[in-house]
């Protein structure tokens, strides 16, 4: 528990002397111009400069590593593609970034038994693109596929826009190798649908790079489906289309993809990928059916018949596999888009029960005038995870604190309202605060006792995850003042 | 009962340093290694808290029974779609201890997989709030699903929230006369087709396999498929999942974990094969250490599952951990459960 508030004293120089004794040169980066691009991850506020980034390429190297911060009190940060959008791969300033980039092997595909073994720094659309001519995939799909690694996908339970009907990381991965700071290798899981023991796949994925460092990945293979198909619904009123999600699961479907869009969304994104979103529309939503062209013709025209009750202006299905990839394009750029339109922009992620849906933007409508910034909602709406994508100018003085307190104040309501702070980000060091309004003492106690369980120093993602309890009686206080003041310039962690 | 009084039973147990073992319904006393400790009957802590059929998840106390959550679900047309045995009167807090699924587990997940939230009261007596009732939850590590399957070692999980699914719009089962290693290589090659196969079960010479979900899919599988259409299958899958049929009969019962497409094991053959390949029943009097160690090379482990007690506590019913691995588990146990008073020896005897 000391860990969290302990202060590192990094001797940088001994540290690279060690570091080179374990790994050759092209393997080890210690100037500041090689550190710059490792210093954030895709939450680009927040920045420090590692002491040094390894990157090894063989399973010993990483172990080595590993012992020689364990010998020196060095904490360690693993990264994959920094992509994170909650700081979990900000370095720290004392510390070494261990990048998996370089573990970018695809090591065995098992058709017949539908799993894919690969390294961690194996992008995530690379494992389905391997698996395409067995006319299988890998299911989890966040939208950042293209870059994100298995590893951190691993670290932060990822999900997509899929996993209300295909489930999250959690639910696709068989096994994982993993490495401890001690040095001592972990097979959790196996090829076999469970394993003796405690369940420590739960434990590990989703675990944020805080309890070891995962080396290797087994991950279940899903098979293609013949078809999928989308229907586009647009309303003039968010509250309908909130109804319209509910009505849809009511009916007893599970879609493949249940995704909602606000009025500002798709605003940015229509400009930007011309997919024909109903620009009028207060909400527009997509929701996608796969399966044998049967199946799917049959789910189609309940899902019509739901959504013309609940009051859709105007229905659109694609009629081709290309309209359909136009009309889930938007959607998927929905980030850059809105980046486009705004010279920075701060994405939120929390989740809500699927009712409280006109309420929580309600409130965030409200947040806007507060704060005096915009704010375009995406929404993985099946599964009542919301990205409110604040807009703001990190060049003018106090936006960003604006942005900041506009962000915690969702989250402390989506508390509130009975969801989280976070439905697929992580807590990283940006959403430590509003752990200690999720969680009480007693929790935040266990979850560090967890993690002494596999860190005992507390070198593995110090600051990250789960707050000290300390830093909670500090953020009680300031949350006090936060909320009388206007425009909080007082500083946040 | 009231979760206070739940509480402070944990707390006197801890200071005066009495093992305590849970029961809900006692259904599952057979599973796993030694019963000791003073019985702590939970079976009074009962009833559904919450039930949103719109937001997929229901909440309820630990000694609510299954049967009952089952009904309300199905009054809604949902269900628990890990399809959980429930061998006598089960209650839905010893299903998720317990961590066993039933025959939808190959189409659906295993019980873990719906396990969104739990109350757990740990070895401090404390009630410790894990998880929620949404669908999505990464912050803090993922307590409430590790603990599914932890046999009440870790703590009483007071009240659980699982979430639930429509049931399908259209089942139908489907028989094929075949050998089992015929009936593996079957599995596997549906398995890496998008077939709504929910269900299989290998045993002497007859494999049924079960389709669910749409309408149409269920249809053009069928047609795909071939097989004879079998009648009454609800009551035959239900005879599955409850182990009443003939095939899990024998006095010593191994359940063995493998990949689905595993070779039949250099062991007497097994008796039932289920999950597509991964789940297969074997009665024999070989001793422990051959079928674990068959089992291991395959690719998977061994639980003696349904044997006398005497036997399960000289071999363990679970295989033995790897040292690190039972190093990590003795750490974690004192996290959740520092005196050593939660079903001591239930899982391993070291635990
Ligand atoms: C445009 C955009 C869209 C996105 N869309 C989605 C989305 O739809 N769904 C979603 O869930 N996320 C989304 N994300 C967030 C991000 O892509 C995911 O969190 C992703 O899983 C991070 O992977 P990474 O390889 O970039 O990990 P990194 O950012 O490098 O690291 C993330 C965390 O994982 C840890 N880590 C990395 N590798 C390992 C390892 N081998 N062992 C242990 N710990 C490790 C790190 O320490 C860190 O805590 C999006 C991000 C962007 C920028």
């Amino acid at each position: 528990m000391a860990a969290q508030d302990m202060t590192f004293h990094t001797d940088k120089g001994i540290l690279a002397a060690r570091l080179k004794a374990v790994l050759p040169p092209r393997c080890l980066l210690v100037d500041e111009e090689d550190l710059r691009p490792y210093e954030c991850d895709g939450l680009t506020a927040y920045r420090a400069l590692p002491a040094a980034v390894c990157l090894p390429e063989t399973e010993e190297q990483v172990r080595d590593v590993l012992r020689v911060c364990r010998r020196l009190q060095v904490p360690v940060v693993a990264r994959g593609a920094g992509t994170g959008l909650s700081g979990g791969a900000m370095p720290h300033s004392e510390g070494v970034v261990l990048s998996l980039a370089r573990f970018n092997r695809i090591l065995r595909i098992d058709a017949n038994a539908r799993l894919a073994v690969v390294q961690p720094g194996v992008r995530n659309l690379a494992v389905s693109e391997a698996a395409a001519p067995y006319g299988l995939y890998y299911a989890p799909d966040p939208s950042s596929q293209i870059a994100c690694t298995l590893g951190g996908n691993v670290a932060e339970n990822s999900g997509g826009v899929h996993c209300l009907k295909y489930g999250l990381t959690v639910h696709n991965i068989l096994r994982l190798r993993a490495i401890t700071i001690e040095g001592e290798i972990l097979e959790i899981g196996s090829e076999a649908p469970d394993s003796p023991g405690y369940d420590l796949l739960a434990l590990l994925i989703g675990s944020e790079g805080m309890l070891a460092v995962v080396t290797e990945v087994t991950l279940k293979l899903t098979p293609k489906p013949e078809l999928a198909q989308v229907v586009m619904a647009s309303f003039d009123d968010i509250g309908k289309a909130g109804e319209a999600v509910a009505a849809i699961i009511a009916a007893g479907i599970i879609p493949a993809g249940l995704e909602m869009m606000d009025k500002p969304a798709t605003a940015a994104v229509e400009p930007f990928v011309q997919a024909g979103y109903d620009l009028e529309a207060e909400a527009i939503l997509l929701c996608e059916s796969d399966g044998t062209p049967e199946e799917v013709a049959e789910e189609i025209a309940r899902v019509r018949a739901v959504l013309e009750k609940s009051g859709a202006r105007d229905l659109k299905v694609s009629g081709s596999e290309a309209e359909r990839l136009r009309f889930w394009a938007g959607r998927k750029a929905a980030f850059p888009a809105v980046g486009r339109i705004t010279p920075d922009y701060y994405c939120m992620d929390g989740t809500i029960p699927r009712r409280r849906l006109a309420e929580m933007l309600q409130a965030i409508a409200g947040m806007e005038r507060k704060y005096g910034l915009r704010c375009a909602n995406v929404f993985h709406a099946g599964d009542g995870n919301l990205h409110p994508l604040i807009m703001y100018n990190a060049a003018q003085p106090g936006e960003w604190e604006r942005a900041e307190a506009f962000g915690a104040e969702i989250l402390e309501l989506s508390v509130a309202l009975g969801g989280s702070i976070t439905g697929e980000h992580g807590v990283g060091v940006e959403k430590i605060g509003q752990m200690c309004v999720q969680y009480s003492t007693p929790e935040l106690e266990t979850f560090h006792r967890v993690k002494a369980a596999f860190d005992e120093a507390g070198l593995l993602n110090p600051g990250k995850a789960i707050p000290s309890l300390h830093r909670c009686a500090e953020y009680g206080r300031m949350h006090v003042h936060g909320g009388e003041l206007k425009f909080p310039d007082l500083e946040r962690f | 009962m009231q979760l206070d009084d739940l509480a402070a039973r944990v707390r006197e147990a801890a200071e005066t340093g009495t093992a305590l073992r849970f029961r809900g319904g006692g259904s599952k006393d057979f599973y796993g290694g030694l019963l000791a400790g003073e019985v702590f009957d939970v079976s009074g802590y009962r009833g559904i808290v919450a039930y949103e059929p719109t937001e997929l998840f229901i909440t309820a106390r630990c000694g609510t029974p299954l049967a009952e959550i089952d009904a309300a679900l199905a009054e809604k047309g949902q269900m628990l779609a890990f399809e959980p045995p429930h061998f006598g009167p089960a209650t839905v807090g010893g299903c998720v201890a317990a961590g066993l699924s039933g025959p939808r587990r190959q189409q659906a997940g295993a019980v873990r997989d719906f396990v969104l939230g739990v109350k757990l009261i740990d070895g401090a007596g404390q009630v410790l709030d894990f998880g929620g009732q949404v669908m999505k939850n990464v912050a803090g590590y993922d307590v409430s699903r590790f603990l599914a399957g932890s046999l009440g070692t870790l703590g009483l999980l007071a009240e659980v929230t699982l979430k639930v699914l429509p049931r399908p719009m259209a089942e139908a089962s489907l028989i094929f006369e075949t050998a089992q290693p015929q009936a593996i290589e079957m599995l596997n090659r549906w398995g890496g087709r998008p077939l709504p196969i929910s269900a299989s079960f290998w045993h002497d010479g007859r494999l049924t396999v079960r389709l669910s979900g749409a309408q149409a899919a269920v249809a053009a599988a069928r047609e795909k498929m071939g097989g004879e259409w079998l009648l009454a299958a609800d009551a035959f899958w239900q005879q599955i999942r409850e182990q009443r049929h003939e095939a899990f009969a024998g006095e010593v019962l191994w359940r063995l974990a493998l990949p689905s497409a595993a070779a039949c094991l250099d062991l007497p053959t097994a008796l039932a094969v289920e999950w597509g390949g991964a789940q297969r029943w074997l009665a024999t009097d070989a001793d422990a250490e051959t079928v674990r160690e068959a089992a291991r090379q395959a690719g998977g482990h061994a639980v003696l599952f349904r044997a006398p007690e005497s036997l399960r506590c000289r071999e363990g019913a679970f295989a033995p951990l790897a040292p690190a691995l039972l190093a990590l588990h003795q750490r974690l146990k004192k996290v959740f459960d520092p005196k050593g008073i939660f079903n001591p020896g239930r899982l391993y005897a070291e635990l």
